[in-house]
C-alpha cells in the first residue's frame, strides 16, 4: 500500500444474491485513493461502478450482499470487517457520499439546517443551535444565497441545482478526507452541471479532500479527474493519470468510448460505435469479458481471463494481446 | 427514397399555455411557448435543443397531435392541423407522423409480445391482412437489426438498446415521413447511443425521413442534424445550420451551452459558467428572458422583448446584440 493511499481495495469481489445463487457485481477490484487527489470511475451501466462505492462504505443490504473477498483498508483498519459501531463514525465522518439523485436523497419533512446539521450532532455533538449556526456557515460554503433563510426552508423549496448543494454541505460537515461522489451530475441540466462541478473543484482545493467522482461521462471525468479507473462489466480495464487516458487509451473498450464520443463532432458521419451489449452478471463468458464485442479478439483472450498488467508507470491494462505487445520485458 | 420539395413540418407563431394550480384554486395560466417559427423540410432533421423546462418536449407533442396548441398554426405536408377542418386534415396526415420516446422502458407494454407491439399501429389502421402484418413485423425487425424471432419475446427479454429498436421499428410500422424522437438515446449508454444514432441516420437516408430530434445533449444533436434550435424559457433563442451553430453560437445562451458541455479533452480550457437557473414558468423574468444570466445583458434587454430575426441566410437569433447593430443601421 502506497505511502499516501487514503483508502485501499484490495481484491475486492462483491456478490449478490439471485435466483440462481451468488452472483459477481464486481470482482478482482484493486484500487488506492490517494490523499487530496480527484479519482474518476467510469464506465456504462452494470460495470460496478456504484457498487465499487457503496462497498467503501459498506451500504449494501446484508443479507443479499456479501463481500466474498478482498479488504478495503483505512488507518490500517479493514472497513469490510470492522464493527458496525465504527462504521458509523466513518460514515459522514472519515468518508462521505453524495448520490446522483438529490431529490430523493432529502428528508421532505425535515428543514434544510436539520439535515445538514444531522450529521454534525451526532458525531461532533453539537446542540440544535450550533448545529443550525454550522449550518448557515455550510450552505455559504456552497454558494447557496440567502443562507439563513433557505436554512428554515423544505426540500420542495428547492430547485435541482440547490438541493444538490445541499447535499454536497451535508456531505462535507464534518470535513471528510473522502467525497464519494456518485454520478452526482446526471440528473441535473448543463448550465447547472458546470456549476456543480465547479463547486465541487472549488471545495476539493478549499477543504484538502479526495474526491472520487463516479460518472458514466468521459467528459466529466476528463474535466474532473486527477486518474481514471475504467470499468467494465464488474472490471477495472484500464487505469491512468487522465492525460493518458484521454491521449492514449490501449484497453480496446476505452478506445471504443473515445471513438465514439469524438466522431460527433462531424454532422452527419456515421458514429463509431462498439457492437453487442454489456453482458449481465451472471453470463458466463469465457475469459475476457469484453471479447464479445471486441474487434480485436484473438484466441488468446477467450483461454484466459486477463490480468490487469502495468504497461508503464500508473498506466495499467487488463487486454492480455496489449499487455504483452506493451509491458515492459520482465528480466 | 421520395424525393420532393415539399416542407414536411410548418410551425407558426406557436403558442402553449396551461392551466396551472390544483382543485379550489382558480387556475392561472402559465404560457410554456412563446411565438415559435420553423420548417422542417422534407428528409431534414431539425435538431431542437435546450434544458428542462424549455418547452422543447411540448413542441414535439404538439407536432403529433397529442396536445392542441392555444395559438399559431401548424401544417403538417401542407395541410393545416389547427385551423378549422384540424380533425380531418390531420387524420389524413395520421399515419405520416410518428414517435419515439426517451423510456423504451415504458414505451412498450411488458405483457405484450414485441412482434404485437411492433404490428398494433397496423392494425389500428386497419389495412393488412394477418399473413401481409407478420410478414411486414419480420420486415421491420430486420430492418432495425433484431433478430426475426424476437416478435415472440417480451420486452424484458431485451436490453435498453434492443427496446429502442423495438420502439423505432413499431413507429416505422405504417411507413412515416416525419418522426418526432424525443430524446431517443438519453437513457442508454455510450456505447448504445452511437448504435441508436447511427440507425437513424441509415433510415433517414433509406426511407428521406424527416426527423425533429429533440435532445438537451448537444454532442448527439451535432452529429445528426442538419440545422439546430435552441430553446429557453419557452422561445426559439436561435436556429442556425449545425456547422454554424457549433463552431460560431451567436446568441449569449446557446455559447453558454455549448460551454458547459463537458469535453472528453482533459487539456480545454473551461470557460467560466454562467450564474443562476432556468427562470420559473410561473414568474417568468421581464423583457429578454435570458436576461438575468447573460453576461452581455444591456437596459434594454430587461424591457424588450427580443425577437428571431434572419441575420444571415439560414441564421436566426433572438438577441438584443444582433437586433441593436441592425436598427441603427441607415
Amino acid at each position: 500500500m502506497p505511502a499516501d493511499a487514503l483508502v485501499s481495495i484490495r481484491d475486492l469481489t462483491v456478490q449478490f444474491r439471485t435466483d440462481r445463487g451468488w452472483v459477481s457485481a464486481i470482482e478482482d477490484i484493486s484500487l488506492d485513493i490517494n490523499a487530496g487527489e480527484c479519482l474518476g470511475v467510469v464506465g456504462e451501466s452494470g460495470s460496478g461502478k456504484s457498487v465499487t462505492a457503496l462497498s467503501i462504505l459498506r451500504l449494501h443490504a446484508r443479507g443479499t450482499a456479501r463481500a466474498a473477498r478482498g479488504s478495503i483498508m483505512l488507518d490500517g483498519r479493514d472497513l469490510l470487517r470492522a464493527p458496525e459501531r465504527d462504521l458509523r463514525r466513518v460514515r459522514g465522518g472519515d468518508i462521505a457520499m453524495v448520490f446522483q439523485d438529490p431529490m430523493s436523497s432529502l428528508n421532505p419533512v425535515l428543514t434544510i439546517a436539520d439535515q445538514i446539521s444531522e450529521s454534525l450532532r451526532l458525531h461532533q455533538g453539537l446542540s440544535r443551535a450550533e448545529g443550525r449556526s454550522r449550518a448557515i456557515e455550510l450552505l455559504d460554503l456552497v454558494r447557496i444565497a440567502d443562507a439563513p433563510r433557505r436554512a428554515d426552508e423544505y426540500p420542495h423549496r428547492l430547485s435541482g441545482g440547490m438541493r444538490q448543494r445541499v447535499m454536497i454541505a451535508i456531505a462535507i460537515a464534518c470535513r471528510p478526507r473522502l467525497l464519494i461522489a456518485d454520478e452526482p451530475t446526471t440528473a441535473l441540466d448543463v448550465t447547472i452541471q458546470a456549476q456543480i462541478l465547479e463547486l465541487l473543484r472549488d471545495l476539493r482545493a478549499e477543504l484538502g479532500m479526495a474526491v472520487m467522482m463516479i460518472s458514466h461521462d468521459l467528459g466529466v471525468i476528463a474535466e474532473f479527474a486527477h486518474r481514471v479507473v475504467v470499468m467494465y462489466a464488474g472490471r477495472i480495464v484500464e487505469q491512468a493519470p487522465v492525460g493518458t487516458l484521454f491521449s492514449a487509451p490501449r484497453h480496446p473498450y476505452t478506445e471504443g468510448l473515445m471513438t465514439s464520443l469524438r466522431g460527433r463532432d462531424i454532422p452527419g458521419q456515421r458514429l463509431g460505435s462498439i457492437p453487442g451489449r454489456v453482458p449481465d452478471p451472471d453470463e458466463s463468458i469465457p475469459g475476457c469479458r469484453f471479447g464479445p464485442r471486441c474487434a480485436h479478439v484473438e484466441a488468446v483472450c477467450r483461454a484466459a481471463v486477463p490480468a490487469l498488467v502495468s504497461i508503464s508507470e500508473n498506466h495499467d491494462v487488463r487486454c492480455t494481446p496489449r499487455s504483452q505487445a506493451l509491458a515492459p520485458a520482465c528480466l | 427514397m421520395p424525393v420532393t420539395s415539399e416542407t414536411s413540418v410548418e410551425v407558426r407563431d406557436l403558442t402553449m399555455s396551461f392551466g396551472s394550480g390544483g382543485a379550489g384554486r382558480r387556475p392561472t395560466m402559465v404560457q410554456v411557448l412563446h411565438d415559435l417559427t420553423f420548417d422542417i423540410g422534407s428528409a431534414e432533421t431539425l435538431g431542437l435543443v435546450g434544458e428542462s423546462g424549455s418547452g422543447k418536449s411540448t413542441v414535439g407533442r404538439i407536432l403529433v397531435g397529442l396536445l392542441k396548441p392555444t395559438g399559431g398554426s401548424v401544417r403538417l405536408f401542407g395541410r393545416s392541423v389547427t385551423g378549422a377542418d384540424r380533425a380531418a386534415n390531420f387524420a389524413a396526415v395520421r399515419s405520416r407522423v410518428q414517435f419515439v420516446f426517451q423510456d423504451p422502458h415504458a414505451a412498450l407494454n411488458p405483457r405484450i409480445r414485441v412482434g404485437h407491439s411492433i404490428a398494433e399501429p397496423i392494425d389500428i389502421a386497419g389495412k393488412h391482412s394477418r399473413r401481409d402484418r407478420d410478414d411486414r413485423v419480420r420486415q421491420l425487425l430486420e430492418l432495425v437489426g433484431l433478430p426475426r424471432d424476437s416478435a415472440d419475446r417480451f420486452p424484458h427479454e431485451f436490453s435498453g438498446g434492443q427496446r429502442q429498436r423495438i420502439v423505432i421499428a413499431r413507429a416505422l410500422s405504417l411507413s412515416p415521413d416525419f418522426v418526432v424522437c424525443d430524446e431517443p438515446v438519453s437513457a442508454l449508454d455510450v456505447s448504445m447511443q452511437a448504435q441508436i444514432v447511427n440507425l437513424l441516420m441509415d433510415l433517414q437516408d433509406r426511407f428521406g425521413l424527416s426527423y425533429l430530434f429533440i435532445a438537451h445533449d448537444m454532442t448527439v444533436v451535432r452529429a445528426i442534424a442538419r440545422r439546430v434550435a435552441v430553446m429557453y424559457a419557452g422561445s426559439i433563442v436561435e436556429i442556425a445550420r449545425n456547422a454554424d451553430l457549433y463552431a460560431d453560437p451567436l446568441h449569449p445562451y446557446t455559447r453558454a451551452l455549448l460551454d458547459a458541455m463537458p469535453r472528453p479533452d482533459p487539456t480545454r480550457i473551461r470557460p467560466r459558467t454562467i450564474p443562476g437557473e432556468v427562470p420559473s414558468l410561473l414568474a417568468p423574468p421581464s423583457g429578454c428572458r435570458f436576461h438575468t444570466r447573460c453576461p452581455h445583458v444591456m437596459p434594454r434587454c430587461r424591457d424588450e422583448s427580443p425577437r428571431l430575426l434572419e441575420i444571415a441566410p439560414g441564421r436566426q437569433v433572438a438577441c438584443h446584440l444582433f437586433t441593436a447593430a441592425e436598427t441603427t443601421e441607415p
